[in-house]
């Protein structure tokens, strides 16, 4: 007779394990980590960046990078195709140092993260709180570095501590060679996430470190100072030779690493979208308010996170009257959310001649707009 | 340094309530919004409470 049913009482305790149902089963919508394979770069795919130039967000979404504490020496990033073999990546995050910071000051650091709100934490199944640190969350990624040694990972809780809690764990790596790492990160009764948008966990990695901000004990979680680094932490900022890359992050609930979940790229794009979005002229419809202003409004590709800050980064073209009118200046003069932070509005000037009263549309494939809700 | 530079800030106004900061950012002109959750809005309060940057009133 065929089997239909397992009876799991008949299941011999051990044999069926996490790691034995990791290699086959389904697992959607795991990771934590948006953009974790590098795919989505909607601002640019390279920049120079040196302490306050071009920091935080600038190239592949989600990932910022800081130069802390006036730390010296610049590197550029970049959406590269140095990506391990036969994993099914196509992009990794490159830093590439292009000016050195041999001896860094004490507090300066060097280091970049991906932020997660911290509703997605608090809601995630992670057991935070509980109290004997055997509920785990676990970050798992590849990286390689033409430096060897010991770098130092890090999980920062923003809610906890006034944000001043960091859980530091090394990995060492040998020069140019691809390594998946894995993380377990454990609970703690100090953990808090608030049930908001806010900035709950950062997941980030030193690449830099003084002797005032390599503090923290390996593998625990540290409420001593801001150090994201042990004592152990290599400088990668010594040699103009030195390029670090990153792919395949991927933050999950419980103390196994599944194989990375591929998500499609649209699917990556939209969870971007939510902190980074950009418009193009075409997604504005409204209707001209004076000769030379129109009203226009538009509804965004996903609902953001917050209510964005907007930049404008070209000329608008509007239609009015079975007429085109073209921007001869940058000009629009405001723009704010609705309520629920579905849709944007703005005013764009330096018109001339439309006829007020009548309707307008945006016709411009260009964007228009780029609103930021990072965290 | 892990903060902006801002240069200028000044409410933008819409039948006389402020609704929006447009503020030079790193260079670019950004328009922010009064928004306790927008990093943007954040680091303004911050170097206003530090004495760095004074919003001025909107026109």
């Amino acid at each position: 007779m065929a089997l239909s049913k397992i009876q799991t009482n008949s299941i011999t305790d051990g044999n069926i394990t996490t790691a034995k149902i990791a290699d086959t089963a389904v697992h959607g919508y795991r990771n934590l980590v948006i953009n974790g394979a590098m795919q989505v770069a909607q601002r640019a795919t390279s920049a120079s960046v040196s302490n306050n130039t071009n920091e935080s967000y600038q190239t592949i979404d989600r990932w910022r990078i800081d130069f802390g504490n006036g730390a010296g020496g610049a590197c550029t990033i970049s959406q590269d195709t140095t990506v391990p073999s036969n994993q099914g990546f196509s992009f990794s995050y490159k830093v590439d140092v292009t000016t050195t910071n041999a001896s860094p000051g004490t507090t300066e650091q060097v280091y970049f993260a991906n932020r997660i709100e911290a509703q997605d934490i608090r809601n995630s199944g992670w057991d935070y709180t509980k109290s004997d640190g055997s509920a785990y969350i676990t970050c798992s990624f590849w990286v390689m570095s033409d430096k060897a040694g010991v770098y130092c990972f890090y999980a920062r809780d923003h809610d906890a501590n006034g944000g001043t809690m960091f859980f530091v764990k090394e990995f060492t790596l040998v020069a140019s060679t691809w390594q998946k790492v894995e993380i377990q990160i454990p609970s703690s009764s100090s953990l808090v996430f608030n049930n908001d948008t806010g900035t709950g966990l950062e997941v980030g990695f030193s690449l830099l470190a003084g002797s005032d901000r390599n503090n923290a004990t390996n593998n625990t979680w540290n409420t001593a100072d801001t150090s994201r680094a042990t004592a152990n932490q290599v400088n990668f900022f010594d040699s103009t030779s030195n390029n670090f890359y990153l792919t395949g992050v991927q933050l999950e609930v419980g103390s196994e690493a599944t194989p990375f979940e591929h998500r499609s790229f649209g699917d990556e794009l939209a969870r971007c979208q939510r902190y980074y979005q950009v418009l193009d002229g075409y997604a504005f419809t409204g209707a001209c308010r004076l000769s030379n202003t129109a009203y226009m409004a538009a509804g965004l590709r996903v609902i953001m996170r917050d209510a964005p800050a907007a930049t404008s980064t070209g000329n608008a073209m509007v239609i009015n009257s079975n007429a085109t009118y073209t921007q001869s200046v940058v000009g629009w003069s405001s723009s704010y959310l609705s309520d629920n932070n579905s849709s944007v509005r703005a005013y764009w000037t330096n018109f001339s001649g439309m006829t007020a009263g009548n309707g307008a549309s945006g016709a411009q494939t260009l964007p228009v707009m780029n609103l930021d809700a990072e965290l | 340094m892990n903060e902006m530079n801002i240069t200028s800030a000044q409410y933008i106004a819409e039948n006389g309530e402020n609704f929006s900061i447009k503020a030079m950012i790193d260079g670019t002109e950004h328009h922010v919004p009064l928004s306790a959750g927008n990093r943007h809005y954040a680091e303004i309060l911050r170097q206003v409470e530090a004495g760095t940057l004074t919003i001025a009133d909107a026109e």
